[in-house]
């Protein structure tokens, strides 16, 4: 009666793996059209392409799609999770190739490292806010050769000079002659591929700078878009998988007669993760789970609760720890202060919590793995499942699907619910297409946290509150040792995601050394929405504000004079005063906290404004400003700062994930507090004019907010914040 | 065995009676749209109407829809879900997109009750239902632009 989902939008285990080669030969030998891509200086790839007969001295990559249709196809590298680079991508592309928006589509690339590589990390994946920061110049590059193919095609054909051809929203023409993309996309496959083609410049922009509409807004407002939670195939089985309570415990014994009662349930499996249940629908799989009874082996397990652990991390502050900056001498500066600040911080567990809980579907046959998910991390995605399936890499296809949300939960370092559907597949030996599934609950007690982290500072000032050394222990978990990620990010045993912020500090502070001690812990840690700068933001500007108050100094004056190296966090922090009427009184009742730091090569100032509600904050306007270099979509990073607004707000108001005695005591939303709509201030953003490369703006928006809302708490209520969420760290009335 | 309209046709469904309507309307009808998010209540990602009612079709049992309509995102239309669709492509309200359904069946039955809503009737309405990406003020915008173009 209804019609089941379209399935012609992925590609079959069957299907052509897209390598260059087939790429080339679909370019070249086929009526689909022209198929290009950008130019790369690669070492191995040149050499294939000269192989290939390509003497243009340069690598093609298959960014760009156009068919006789007239639909200019983007093949979009990276995971869109909903912070819009799949629009951005396409922007970057139809802006060089002078194509209609109506006529460009958004496809996600298939998984291969060589064609499709983050040009950051080196591996195909999204994270960091790189997305449109890395592909700026490569996709730029792929639509201006396409479209110095149409030219040449389109001048061949009507016999004029490529000089006379002009190209606007899709159609090319010379004179009386016209054609659209789609008529030339034939002729235009077989012209060369131009090696280093003109790019234009800032002032020929028709859609860079000019917000386009979002892309996907359509399907995702009349539910037609597709998420791999909605993936439905023939003979497909759903899994559910029962996990340990505890991390590192282990299946001891399995009674799975009940669960095997259940109505369509058709299998239970130990797995290397767990117990998993598969039935013919979610809700079965559901069910039989529950109906499992399991002992689990703690013996390898963390037992510890969240007291203990931070009883641990407060002793482990007392210790030096590895250095991660020593400027100057901070110990003696200390010494011979007239003040010393000395403060603890504790940040608690935080769950990313995307709405869509974590999920894959995978079909293993005839040696070859298909994978549907929201993969974040393609590359690592596509290893994990090859070596649990004892297969190769390339064997390993990915279909990338809309995710929904992540915040850093999918670009895991191991690929956690990837490893569980393979290792599913791998006991069962079926290869029927699996669908694992996520609950909620197993989301918010499953791991893959922020990690929990104590902050200890000692700032110490001169008799007129200068500031004359700072002290600073770091204490919690390194998301990167011991992965693949660790020799990118991790030097001399310090992780860079522990301490920036902290350590980079651009604050004029001469005596500064800052330590850092990488604890274990149960709980396996991740990057989470702005990763080290959710912690590190925090306590700098609160801090800074501190020392601004005590000072008996304007916050914003007194940044400003700390930041005269730093023109562009000083441009952002006197933007943001300025928009929000910094220099006029707030409205009665009303109180103002500020706060400015740098991250992913972004910066942003935001300036909250309070009320005190019943005994609680209620935050009513946020006021930002933005420099992420050359801004690609301007209402797209209205839109990424207003929910990462939104996204640290809720964290510092009340989340938390806490342990007794090794088990999580959060299960859903009622436990696991996010913010609701009422609590949504007002948000104004203000993006500073610039022409400097593009930079992140995922992420930039979150570490500001937790800091201003505390500063205004403080000008308020008189008190600092220190224990988070606030829910936990601020008792008023 | 329950027997509803769904959408406006007439449906018999052979799931257990005490399997959520979102698993029924999911699994066995193959509709989509409506999606999974906490499974309690909590996150109203799975908004339905029943009998024009949102509720959470989560925890709603397929045998307590017995003889009755329900309405989802793919059957949801008329001026209001249009003026609301409408309003969300303007303002490019969507990020990941997952909790919208939920949100604009929310919207929908706040505009169709309350034709010109304050912000606390708003905040009354939506707060059932989270987004993670913090969608919240574009939402409430576009709510407010949903209401003027019904106004004529």
């Amino acid at each position: 009666m209804y019609g089941r989902m379209d399935l012609s939008q992925f590609r079959a285990d069957t299907a052509l793996a897209l390598d260059r080669r087939n790429f080339v030969r679909l370019a070249l030998g086929s009526g689909a059209g022209l198929v290009i891509g950008a130019w790369l200086p690669a070492g191995s790839a040149r050499a294939e392409a000269a192989a290939q007969g390509n003497e243009s001295g340069g690598v093609f990559m298959p960014f760009v799609k156009i068919t006789p249709d007239n639909v200019v196809t983007v093949l979009v590298k990276h995971q869109d999770k909903g912070q819009g680079v799949a629009t951005g991508l396409s922007t970057l592309v139809a802006e060089e190739l002078d194509a209609d928006w109506a006529q460009v589509k958004p496809e996600f690339a298939p998984a291969n490292v060589e064609l499709y590589k983050n040009l950051f990390f080196g591996v195909q994946g999204t994270g960091g806010s790189t997305a449109i920061a890395n592909s700026f110049e490569q996709y730029r590059k792929a639509g201006a050769a396409a479209r110095a193919m149409l030219v040449e095609a389109a001048a061949k054909r009507w016999g004029v000079d490529a000089a006379s051809v002009k190209v606007a929203k899709g159609v090319v023409s010379s004179g009386a002659n016209s054609a659209t993309f789609g008529e030339l996309a034939k002729d235009a496959a077989s012209m060369a591929v131009p090696a280093d083609p003109k790019l234009k410049t800032a002032d020929e922009f028709v859609y860079i700078g000019k917000s386009f509409p979002r892309l996907d807004s359509v399907q995702k407002t009349t539910g037609a878009r597709i998420y791999t939670q909605d993936v439905q195939l023939p003979g497909m089985l759903v899994a559910t998988l029962a996990r340990s309570p505890r991390f590192g415990g282990t299946v001891q014994s399995v009674d799975d007669k009940a669960a095997r009662a259940v109505k369509g349930v058709v299998d239970v499996v130990q797995t290397p993760h767990g117990v998993a249940v598969l039935a013919t629908s979610t809700y079965a799989a559901i069910k039989g789970r529950d109906q499992l009874a399991v002992s689990w082996d703690d013996s390898k397990a963390d037992m510890r609760g969240t007291d203990a652990l931070v009883a641990e991390y407060k002793a482990l502050a007392d210790k030096p720890g590895l250095v991660a900056r020593n400027e100057g001498d901070a110990t003696a500066a200390l010494a011979k202060a007239d003040k010393v600040i000395e403060a603890d911080y504790i940040f608690p567990f935080l769950a990313h919590a995307p709405m869509e809980p974590m999920n894959c579907v995978m079909q293993f046959k005839d040696g070859r793995a298909t994978l549907w998910t929201g993969s974040q991390l393609q590359t690592v995605d596509q290893n994990v499942t090859a070596a649990i399936l004892g297969i190769k890499p390339e064997d390993v296809v990915i279909n990338t699907l809309w995710a929904g949300g992540s915040f850093g939960r999918r670009g895991v370092y191991n690929s956690d619910y990837i490893a569980e559907t393979a290792g599913i597949v791998k006991a069962t030996g079926r290869s029927e297409p699996i669908k694992l599934v996520w609950t909620r609950e197993d989301d918010i007690k499953g791991g893959y946290y922020r990690p929990l982290y104590v902050h200890r500072v000692k700032v110490g000032l001169g008799k007129d509150g200068e500031i004359l050394g700072w002290h600073h222990r770091i204490v919690g978990q390194s998301i990167a040792i011991g992965t693949p990620f660790e020799a990118a990010i991790v030097k001399d045993g310090v992780d860079g995601t522990s301490v920036e912020g902290v350590a980079d500090t651009p604050y004029a502070i001469s005596n500064m050394h800052v330590e850092v001690h990488n604890t274990k812990a149960g709980p396996p840690p991740l990057w989470w929405r702005s990763v080290g700068h959710t912690h590190t933001a925090y306590v700098m500007e609160t801090m800074i504000d501190e020392i601004a108050a005590l000072q008996k100094k304007d916050p914003v004056a007194f940044r400003l004079s700390l930041l005269e190296k730093h023109p562009r966090h000083a441009a952002v922090l006197k933007l943001a005063a300025e928009k929000a009427g910094w220099d006029k009184p707030a409205a009665d009742g009303v109180f103002r906290g500020v706060a400015v730091h740098e991250s992913f090569k972004s910066f942003v100032a935001e300036v909250a404004e309070i009320r005190i509600v019943d005994s609680k904050p209620k935050v009513e306007r946020v006021v930002a400003a933005v420099d992420c270099g050359l801004a690609i979509n301007p209402d797209n990073i209205k839109a990424q700062v207003e929910g990462g607004i939104g996204f640290g707000l809720g964290a510092v108001l009340h989340s938390k994930v806490t342990l007794k005695d090794g088990v999580v005591d959060q299960a859903n939303f009622d436990g696991y507090e996010v913010l609701r709509f009422n609590e949504m201030p007002k948000v104004e953003v203000h993006i500073l004019p610039s022409a400097a490369p593009p930079t992140g703006i995922g992420e930039p928006g979150v570490p500001p907010i937790g800091p201003a809302v505390a500063n205004a708490v403080a000008a308020g209520t008189g008190q600092r914040v220190r224990v988070l969420p606030f829910a936990d760290g601020l008792k008023l009335g | 065995m329950a027997k509803f309209q769904l959408n406006g046709r007439e449906v018999t469904v052979a799931s257990e009676d005490d399997t959520p309507l979102l698993w029924v309307v999911r699994d066995e009808l193959g509709l989509i749209g409506s999606k999974f998010g906490c499974g309690a209540a909590q996150c109203g990602a799975c908004t339905m109407y029943l009998e024009g009612q949102p509720i959470r079709s989560c925890v709603t049992a397929v045998s307590d829809v017995d003889g009755k309509s329900v309405t989802t995102i793919e059957g949801l239309s008329g001026p209001v879900a249009e003026a609301v669709r409408a309003a969300w492509q303007k303002l490019d309200v969507v990020q990941c997109g997952y909790c919208q359904s939920g949100q604009i069946m929310a919207a929908t039955a706040l505009l169709s009750e309350t034709a010109a809503p304050t912000d606390d009737d708003i905040d009354s309405a939506m707060s059932g239902n989270i987004c993670r990406c913090n969608t919240y003020q574009r939402i409430r915008t576009a709510i407010h632009t949903a209401s003027e173009t019904l106004k004529g």
